[in-house]
């Protein structure tokens, strides 16, 4: 029986000639990763069961980036435990300010993640890294600190969904507007425990920021990881930036799928996920009237160069609405350098928006955008749970950036118009 | 090993921002954190729930965020352990690797009442409601999980191994 791409990658990183759905096995690590939030916990864990050495101090990555420029003063000992743990052990990965990123974005852009590897990160989107053809899921800190004294981890080998793309995104439509579609179809667990896997000729009109931001959100509808072939979208982002050789696979021809979904990019429409679950999906066009108080743009899922470039096309010599906070966070510090270069922030803050330097603060209500009660945001983020901007009678939106930054200048949600994005 | 004790009933969906907002995830202290177990979905929860009570809820516990903190304050709160339909597959790794016993049943999900007194034989997988006097069978694990919850959790298990 074939092999979907995800058990190919399983396969030769747990040294078996093939393996199959519902398969135990143990699995050799490229990377693991942590942040400043679960890198404590981590921490406490390994140090607790006596470890005293990590498996290979190149192949561990330390963000600190959810509650950074430290927050307060117990955010400031978390990142300080990180930043000594990460001296203590020589780990090369070590991200603080002034070099970090959100590290979803972060990752990939430096080439720590690549092609072919077997990855996982005390982060639940950790699943991003599956648009450069990787195998790569989100785990907790247990598993972190086990995979950094041991350079393995468990997994249940997945059944996968199959996802054959046809068709061109229309202009004012991107990767996100194609993942809260799919959440919409299939629901909130609808991939649970299972691989989401891209295919078919619609892959290839797709940047690789919307392919990193589709992978990104297979978490929301409960998968294991997702996963795009590689083809010259991938190799071109690949190469000069890859810092180990990446590998190659692909799914078997005759590889059995739980079920197929047939996606025609050219019917997807500026999409909205409505308060509280990211299945909770609308046309943007249909939500009529919903006033709002707060944009974000930014985050793991849409804070990459593609996402400030959509924001400035529609933002630049434009005023935001009055009463609304536009809150626009480039994902990592080569973004945030790129804005400035390109007269952005000259933009962003001429259009009454705020730039920050990157956080994930305010997509999880740590900080940097916290609602209050009664108040709506529309954010380009990726979950609308109830209190996770803020209290729990706030409300958030999902969607693009193009929706969102459309929706600044209306003070409404509002669809963007093709001709602007 | 078993638990027994009252039952706390939600729905579909529980997600890990409700369990432990993250706001308060400026701390790795399971006691401090735990002050704040279910607080946006039940801020009663903390104030009610005795050593050995259980959670019992619908499909996919747990969902959204690695965050082991969610795990780590339910079973601070010294809940004895969590029923329901199913579970987020990150949640239910977490859950395993530091010893929070969770089982599946869709049946015990569905009928189990808040309030209800329950008995559950976590060896055999028996879930008694004791107030109604029905019983139900939850999924057992796999051997290799099994082994798991018997060593105490993942790094114990590892650290034995080596």
């Amino acid at each position: 029986m074939g092999m979907t791409f995800t058990q190919k990658i399983l396969a030769a990183h747990a040294g078996l000639e093939s393996v199959e759905a519902g398969q135990l096995i143990q699995a050799k690590l490229d990377i693991v990763l942590g942040n400043d939030i679960t890198t404590p916990v981590a921490i406490n864990e390994f140090t607790k069961a006596g470890f005293s050495d990590v498996f290979d101090k190149d192949k561990i990555a330390i963000v600190l980036d959810h509650f950074v420029p430290n927050k307060d003063i117990k955010a400031a000992e978390q990142s300080k435990q990180c930043r000594d743990f990460a001296c203590a052990h020589c780990v090369s990965h070590f991200f603080d300010v002034g070099k970090m990123g959100i590290e979803h974005a972060l990752l990939p852009e430096q080439g720590i993640v690549t092609a072919g590897d077997c990855i996982i990160g005390a982060d639940s989107h950790t699943c991003t890294y599956g648009a450069l053809g990787a195998f790569s899921t989100g785990v907790g800190s247990t598993d972190m600190a086990a995979g950094m004294a041991t350079g393995k981890a468990w997994f249940k080998v997945p059944s996968a969904l199959r996802f054959h793309l046809t068709g061109k995104l229309p202009a004012n439509c991107s990767g996100k507007d194609v993942i809260l579609s799919i959440i919409g179809k299939i629901g909130v667990d609808g991939a649970l425990y299972k691989s989401m896997e891209f295919d078919g000729e619609g892959v290839a009109s797709l940047t690789m920021d919307d392919r990193l931001c589709i992978c990104n959100m297979a978490i929301e509808a409960g998968a294991k990881n997702g996963i795009f072939p590689v083809d010259d979208v991938t190799l071109a982002y690949l190469k000069g930036r890859s810092e180990r050789e990446p590998v190659f696979y692909e799914a078997d021809p005759d590889a059995v799928y739980d079920e197929t979904y047939e996606i025609d990019l050219s019917q997807i429409t500026p999409t909205v996920a409505c308060p509280h679950l990211p299945e909770n999906t609308h046309p943007a066009s249909e939500l009529g009237d919903i006033k709002i108080d707060q944009v974000v743009i930014g985050s793991c899922t849409n804070g990459r160069m593609e996402d400030m470039e959509t924001a400035y096309r529609i933002l630049n010599g434009k005023k935001i609405a009055n009463g609304v906070r536009c809150i626009i966070i480039p994902a990592t510090m080569q973004i945030m350098r790129e804005c400035v270069e390109r007269g952005y922030v000259t933009a962003f803050i001429d259009a009454g928006a705020v730039v920050s330097t990157p956080t994930c603060g305010p997509c999880l209500g740590g900080y940097m955008g916290i609602l209050a009660a009664g108040e709506r945001c529309v954010a380009t983020t990726n979950r609308n749970f109830v209190g996770r901007m803020g209290h729990v009678e706030s409300e958030v939106y999902l969607a693009s950036p193009a929706t969102a930054a459309t929706s600044a200048l209306t003070g409404y949600i509002t669809a963007p118009k093709e001709e602007i994005a | 090993m078993n638990t027994h004790g009252k039952v706390f009933r939600y729905e579909d969906n529980v997600d890990t921002d409700v369990i432990i907002p993250a706001r308060y995830l400026n701390t790795a202290n399971a006691a401090e954190l735990a002050l704040h177990c279910m607080e946006d979905i039940d801020p009663e929860f903390v104030h009610k729930v005795q050593p050995g009570d259980v959670i019992v809820a619908g499909w996919n516990f747990g969902c959204g965020s690695s965050r082991e903190h969610a795990p780590l304050v339910i079973k601070t709160c010294k809940t004895g352990c969590v029923i329901a339909k199913s579970f987020a597959r990150i949640f239910y790794r977490n859950a395993i690797n530091i010893g929070l016993p969770i089982l599946e049943c869709e049946a015990a999900a569905n009928e189990i009442q808040a309030g209800d007194e329950v008995h559950v034989d976590f060896d055999t997988g028996i879930i008694r409601d004791v107030t109604t006097g029905k019983e139900y069978q939850a999924q057992p694990f796999p051997d290799f999980i099994q082994n798991i919850i018997t060593k105490g959790g993942l790094l114990a298990s590892l650290k034995e191994a080596q």
